[in-house]
């Protein structure tokens, strides 16, 4: 391969690709996010940076893994787009699906035409999203009651196919909650969370706590999900999961998402081009297993400029000031990408 | 040496967890457990940590057998193991301040007095700031919070650790600097570790040994 002599302008033919790619993505996006800021106003004047300016489109069939250390904003943005936050949240920007705007839609529009229908959930730890007093049949039956208008017949049947797409078995179908493994109680959740026909589906942390047979399993379901034409935003830690069935990586650090990039590049030899994903992977058992030094900022008490600069080894002093997102990157001196 | 003899143990006598579990810990070793989530794993890392009393077998610590066993273990036995577990929200004290949760052992065992002394060694060693000292979990990550809770684990300068999913709930990065921190304190006091968990790559990584869960079982309770 011939490397191109003069990197400006490969670097712009570049940009204009990406340009072009990202253009493409916004007509056929399931979920369109355009510089989502969520604040958290605390008691005392200060203000806890949650999330800034994500933007970011997820298009029908496509897995976007949002990866970084607990605390980054992670599950705060997955709240935004449910229209989950508490009350002292204040929001900016769009985030766009089917036509309806999830930050500016009212409760009643959230509760009857978005959640469960339009916006799937796979909570966290299903054990504790389940109610314990119910059998799963009860559980899958209230929410497609909840969610269609069906007579006792269909709504049976409906529960049995909902249950059949993710894989729980049929058998297990009166049991209680705390009667199935971990697995099956991740696939109940699942389960509740297709009823819907959501063709957006948020997975957060969905494999925190299982063995590795267990979040292959679960990951693998996901992505038949994915396949089926829904898009799915898989919001994890956990990064081998995210290299099993992302189509691209969004990293994020202390509220900012810094690089996305597609996922066999961010995982194969060519690697992410921001430092700090380039040290979260790093940091892997499998590779160097060397932390990144230090702790990640208070998001109450964020840095001037650039929030990683403290930790970062290639920091100068351009890192003062916040290095815009271009090109799905946000980085002042990133590794150059290896041909 | 710590030295699990043909264990059983569990929470119902008539249907123990498993039965007649042997492993062993030589001083300065580091051992990995691995096994499936459910398979009694982190009931054995109680019992190794003395706050589970096995049924039946034999637990020696440094030649001495554990006998005097009935509500508790006998404390000079207790301190000598540290143990952190997999979620440091359930293992922290709600109500108190980091440098106290990590202080807690020496007031505990009336060494009051060591307390400061000891909260600042031990601070940085897991990465905490002075800032994050004064905190109270809900005001801090996981993360944060899992190394407090290690530090804690460290506060009495125990013998042996027992690590049980100590990374299971963290991010890679943190999880490398815990493990880092775990084994700079065994570089320096010649600990055992007995490190509990699922995750094959991490432990073969940070271990001098891995041992499957089945080969801790006699061959005919081996499924």
């Amino acid at each position: 391969m011939n490397a191109p002599n003069a990197p400006h302008v490969s670097g712009q033919r570049l940009l204009r690709a990406l340009d072009a790619v990202s253009a493409e993505r916004a007509e056929d996006a399931v979920l369109s996010v355009r510089d989502l800021t969520v604040r958290f106003r605390l008691r005392g004047g200060r203000t806890v940076a949650a999330v800034t300016g994500a933007d970011f489109d997820l298009a029908a069939g496509e897995c976007l893994a949002l990866v970084g250390e607990s605390g980054c904003g992670k599950s705060v943005l997955a709240s935004a787009l449910l229209g989950l936050l508490p009350g002292n949240a204040e929001t900016s920007g769009t985030a766009t699906t089917d036509g309806i705007d999830l930050l500016a839609a009212d409760e009643k529009t959230l509760a009857r035409t978005v959640r469960g229908r339009r916006v799937g959930l796979v909570p966290q730890s299903p054990a504790a999203h389940l109610t314990p007093v119910r059998t799963v049949r009860s559980q899958l039956e209230e929410t497609v009651r909840a969610l269609t208008a069906t007579g006792r017949r269909a709504r049976r049947k409906a529960a049995e196919d909902a249950a059949e797409r993710a894989a729980f078995p049929a058998g297990h179908l009166d049991r209680y909650p705390h009667e199935l493994s971990g697995g099956l109680a991740q696939r109940a959740a699942t389960a509740l969370a297709l009823i819907g026909g959501a063709r957006l589906l948020l997975a957060d942390e969905p494999t925190t706590g299982l063995d590795r047979d267990l979040v292959d399993r679960t990951a693998d379901e996901l992505r038949r999900h994915t396949d089926d034409g829904r898009a799915l935003l898989l919001i994890t830690h956990d990064l081998a999961a995210a290299e099993r069935i992302a189509d691209r990586v969004a990293v994020m650090y202390a509220g900012r998402i810094v690089e996305i990039a597609p996922a066999h590049r961010f995982f194969g030899p060519t690697g992410p081009r921001h430092p700090y994903a380039r040290g979260l992977l790093n940091a892997l058992p499998e590779r160097e297993f060397t932390p990144i030094p230090g702790m990640p900022p208070e998001l109450s008490a964020l840095p001037e400029g650039c929030a990683f600069a403290p930790r970062c080894p290639l920091a100068t002093e351009l890192c003062a000031t916040v290095p815009a997102f271009t090109a799905g990157l946000a980085c002042h001196h990133p590794e150059r990408p290896r041909a | 040496m710590l030295e699990l003899d043909t264990v059983t143990a569990g929470y119902d006598r008539r249907a123990p967890v498993f039965r007649g579990a042997s492993l062993t810990v030589a001083p300065g070793q580091s051992v990995g457990l691995l096994g499936p989530s459910g398979c009694g794993k982190s009931t054995l890392a109680r019992v190794a940590a003395l706050l589970h009393r096995p049924d039946a077998g034999r637990l020696v610590l440094d030649g001495t057998e554990v006998r005097t066993w009935r509500h508790r273990a006998p404390r000079e036995l207790r301190t000598a193991v540290g143990v952190v577990f997999q979620q440091p929200r359930t293992a922290a004290d709600p109500r108190l301040a980091l440098a106290d949760l990590i202080a807690e052992p020496l007031r505990a065992t009336g060494r009051r007095a060591e307390a400061e002394g000891r909260v600042a060694e031990l601070a940085p060693a897991v990465g905490l700031t002075a800032d994050l000292l004064t905190r109270r979990p809900h005001e801090v990550s996981d993360g944060q919070l899992q190394r407090a809770c290690l530090a804690r684990a460290l506060t009495l300068r125990p013998r042996w650790l027992i690590c049980d999913e100590m990374t299971a709930m963290l991010d890679a990065s943190t999880t490398a600097a815990l493990v880092a921190a775990v084994e700079t304190y065994r570089e320096t006091t010649g600990a055992g570790l007995l490190a509990v968990g699922h995750d094959r790559v991490l432990l073969d990584r940070w271990c001098d040994r891995t041992v499957e869960w089945k080969d801790c079982l006699p061959a005919e309770e081996n499924p």
